[in-house]
């Protein structure tokens, strides 16, 4: 109970440091917003009218702490540019952002598992090794890069696979999914590498154990070991660090999302950023790390109710 | 009896000891010093001097456009080693001036982080108590910022250059550099030298300078090397989507957006940057990781 207070306590002043860095980063942003939505030829008094209602003219703390009244109480605030409610904006392109990142860590794990096996059930060989060098490799190619790599082959030179554009599920389950398969292999070609080496790591030990020397001298078919026996003890670092991906993922988002033309809220908050809607940047900055730190603090949380020894060996140390 | 069992614990120890021996020895020949160190080293020692001496080097300014060789790949320019981009220009001179850009980023932003981490990681190490509850706590919030967009938020509000980009990253690495340090920091606080220096009445600051610092900088900065590698392509990153240094200077990541226009027709603007940046970021990756290792083995042994 005292660990989960702790947490939430440290999830709070997180939260509340991140609202005051964007405020105070956006705010500062060259270019009176004013004067862009007045236009080239307001005059001075129209500026002053528009500064008025938006309540620009007031201190930056006052408006900080309505717009953070606000954000608790649901009330995202609303763009100077479409005059859209943000937080709107924000729940209609979260589930494109959500879609990517699940199938994202589905193909990272897709290729973690085997991998991870056997390079556990051979460590130190050739394969294991192999494998180790292929990870460093892929870990050395930065996302947006992987995209462009991806593009070039599967997009345009087997012509396999749309490069971009985005289509609603109300299309087809295949016709949305299509789209995702290169974005989320974008992230999953570099994610993988870590999976493998934590599942690696856990399944070296697991597979000392006296269990699985039972097993096998009782004649169980290694297959069967390996995946049953062996799998599920393992894979305890594996979700959480899965969970914990999640929450990168979604900032990571941003580029991947642009260069394939997925509406998600990434996209959004790049769109923003050059058409300097302040609102949204704002709410789309909070949004995202809001999503972080729960996803974060919600796998430490089901981390420490599965495995006792974490919840007491952090709230001595 | 005594002396037997003696005798017996004897010869069971050494036979120990000789296997520990040759353990020891074939775990030490792993991890000499092999073409995974020595190539991606010779691949940063010359890229760094490219970029160093890049206004001394016999290159086409890197803004000269040449309107008859447009697009032009390597393999059909004779004039141009690595062919011409979109507007003409010469690859090669401005995959060279764009090294300047994301290894002065990678440097920066490294000794930035380094440094304050450093001394923080120190102070939480040593002091422990509040000082480090207080400091943990403050890492863990930054740590929790998703670091993009507080760049990407940072070269808006400020402008994109290579001054913003380079020291907001730099104080987004703070907290990783902190927790190497602290962590190393706390192997070494309680060790006997340290013990000793205190009882013979040696200021704090002087224990962590001379008796704690040693020890702890060479893993930190085997560490940094992998940072350097992050660092360039979070840089990368950031000038693909035309937010670091602005758009004539060329960068990496630059060169990579611009490419990708025409991706279909001359894939060569993009790929040849794209290589070049790869094959940086592996080489970090690689020099530091032999080194981290290494440096383990050293002071495994000097235990």
């Amino acid at each position: 109970m005292r660990y989960l207070f702790g947490r939430l306590m440290h999830l709070l002043a997180v939260l509340l440091a991140v609202t005051i860095l964007t405020f105070m980063l956006v705010n500062v942003l060259p270019g009176d917003i004013a004067y862009d939505i007045a236009g080239l030829d307001a005059s001075e008094e129209e500026v002053q009218a528009i500064r008025e209602e938006l309540g620009l003219n007031r201190p930056a703390l006052v408006r900080y702490v309505e717009w953070l009244g606000g954000v608790v109480s649901g009330h995202w605030g609303q763009s100077y540019r479409t005059g859209e409610l943000v937080i709107d904006a924000i729940m209609t392109r979260f589930p494109v952002s959500l879609e990517l990142v699940i199938i994202a860590q589905v193909f990272a794990m897709l290729l973690a598992v085997p991998l991870g096996i056997v390079s556990a059930l051979r460590a130190n060989s050739k394969i294991d090794r192999v494998i180790t060098i292929g990870g460093f490799f892929c870990l050395s190619v930065p996302n947006f890069m992987m995209a462009i790599i991806l593009i070039y082959v599967f997009g345009l030179w087997l012509g396999w696979l749309p490069v971009t554009g985005y289509e609603p599920i109300s299309e087809g389950l295949w016709v949305n999914v299509r789209t995702f398969i290169l974005p989320a292999f974008s992230f999953a070609l570099a994610e993988w590498t870590v999976l493998t080496r934590v599942l690696r790591a856990d399944m070296i030990g697991v597979l000392q154990e006296d269990y699985i020397s039972m097993a096998r001298a009782k004649g169980m078919p290694m297959r069967r070991i390996l995946w049953v026996h062996a799998l599920r003890p393992s894979s305890f670092s594996l979700i959480t660090l899965l969970g914990l991906q999640i929450g990168a993922l979604i900032g990571g988002s941003i580029i991947i999302e642009s260069i394939f033309a997925l509406p998600g809220v990434g996209r959004l908050l790049i769109g923003s950023i050059f058409a300097r809607d302040f609102m949204m940047i704002q709410g789309c900055v909070t949004f995202i790390a809001l999503a972080y730190v729960v996803v974060n603090f919600t796998v430490d949380m089901c981390y420490a109710l599965l495995d006792p020894r974490v919840r007491t060996a952090r709230s001595h140390g | 009896m005594a002396s037997l069992t003696t005798r017996d614990e004897l010869d069971k120890n050494s036979g120990l000891e000789q296997e520990n021996l040759e353990a020891q020895e074939s775990a030490r020949s792993r991890r000499r010093f092999g073409p995974f160190f020595w190539f991606p080293l010779a691949w940063l020692g010359f890229i760094v001097f490219c970029a160093i001496f890049a206004d001394l080097l016999p290159l086409r300014p890197n803004d000269e456009m040449d309107f008859t060789e447009i697009s032009i790949p390597p393999w059909e320019s004779e004039t141009y080693w690595l062919g011409t981009d979109l507007q003409g220009r010469d690859i090669l001179s401005r995959i060279i001036y764009g090294a300047r850009v994301s290894l002065t980023v990678g440097a920066v932003a490294t000794s930035i982080g380094m440094f304050f981490g450093l001394c923080i990681g120190l102070l939480a190490g040593y002091y422990r108590g509040w000082t480090e509850t207080g400091i943990t706590m403050g890492l863990d919030t930054v740590l929790a910022l998703p670091a993009l967009v507080v760049l990407l938020l940072a070269s808006v509000t400020f402008g994109g250059s290579l001054k913003v980009v380079g020291i907001s990253l730099g104080l987004l690495l703070i907290p990783a550099f902190a927790r190497v340090s602290r962590a190393n920091t706390l192997n070494f606080a309680q060790r006997e030298f340290v013990v000793a220096a205190k009882a013979m009445g040696a200021r704090d600051l002087r224990i962590i300078l001379l008796e704690i610092l040693p020890n702890v900088v060479l893993p930190v900065a085997a560490y940094g090397l992998v940072v350097v590698a992050f660092a360039i392509v979070v840089e990368g990153a950031l000038s693909f989507l035309g937010l670091s240094v602005p758009s004539p200077v060329p960068s990496w990541g630059g060169m990579i957006a611009e490419g990708r226009e025409s991706l279909g027709e001359t894939p060569h603007i993009a790929f040849i940057a794209a290589i070049v940046m790869f094959l940086t970021v592996l080489s970090f990756n690689l020099v530091g990781d032999a080194l981290r290792s290494r440096l383990a083995d050293l002071r495994e042994s000097a235990v």
